[in-house]
């Protein structure tokens, strides 16, 4: 098992490679990645912030919990940060087990709590060059208001 | 006893600083330092239970402060 908040690109054959053994019959690679659009409006990029050795820490704890939980240790994770532009990715996650169940629910727990708990902001930069705090707890306005 | 409140994101940016040294009487609390925070210009962006690391692990509201901590005050993540 290997955590990092990292703050360049991430190499997703490297990750693939370090969770990658004999006994396992499936890995799952899952790669979060910059949108070109949010709730409607033209994104070029995100500015990504943390809590840097809390990050580190928390994103640890989780891995362990998949770990414990799927029975793996064949679980690579990086979390970039600073600027990405639109198509770079921002998250990978590699999780090998002898079983493809088990790989699949291991990655998806892994991005779930991530999204719950990892102290990381993101700055979304817009067309017209404003940019903005995203708040996934706010309720999000899409299309024409009624 | 002293603590250091830390801010990020929105938070930073509306309370102009990352980090406050605030002073509070002994059996302080985390409560007590998110009431302080919200008391400052700006401070209302804060909502009233936010969520709050103490010495980079998640803490609850009423947990009771040591001269030191490092109080994290969370604007809601969006890693990922």
């Amino acid at each position: 098992m290997r955590t990092a908040i990292v703050d360049d690109v991430i190499d997703v054959e490297t990750l693939l490679s370090e969770v990658e053994r004999d006994s396992n019959g499936a890995s799952v690679i899952f790669i979060g990645t910059v949108r070109d659009q949010n709730n409607g409006r033209p994104v070029t990029g995100i500015e990504y912030a943390c809590y840097g050795p809390m990050a580190a820490r928390e994103l640890a704890s989780i891995c362990t919990e998949a770990s414990e939980r799927f029975a793996t240790v064949d679980i690579v994770v990086e979390h970039r940060v600073g600027h990405l532009f639109v198509g770079e990715a921002s998250v990978v996650i590699a999780v090998a087990h002898a079983r493809r169940a088990s790989a699949y629910e291991a990655s998806r727990y892994i991005i779930e709590q991530i999204k719950r708990r990892l102290p990381i902001w993101k700055r979304e930069e817009y067309t017209d060059g404003t940019r903005e705090w995203v708040d996934p707890t706010a309720v999000a306005v899409v299309g024409p208001e009624s | 006893m002293t603590v250091t409140a830390l801010l990020f994101a929105s938070y930073a940016d509306v309370l102009h600083r990352e980090s406050i040294e605030i002073t509070l009487p002994s059996g302080a609390t985390v409560r007590d330092v998110v009431e302080h925070v919200r008391a400052m210009p700006g401070g209302g962006i804060l909502p009233p239970s936010p969520l709050v690391a103490v010495n980079q692990e998640y803490a609850r509201a009423d947990v009771v402060l040591t001269s030191g901590d490092e109080i994290a005050i969370i604007p809601p993540v969006a890693g990922g």
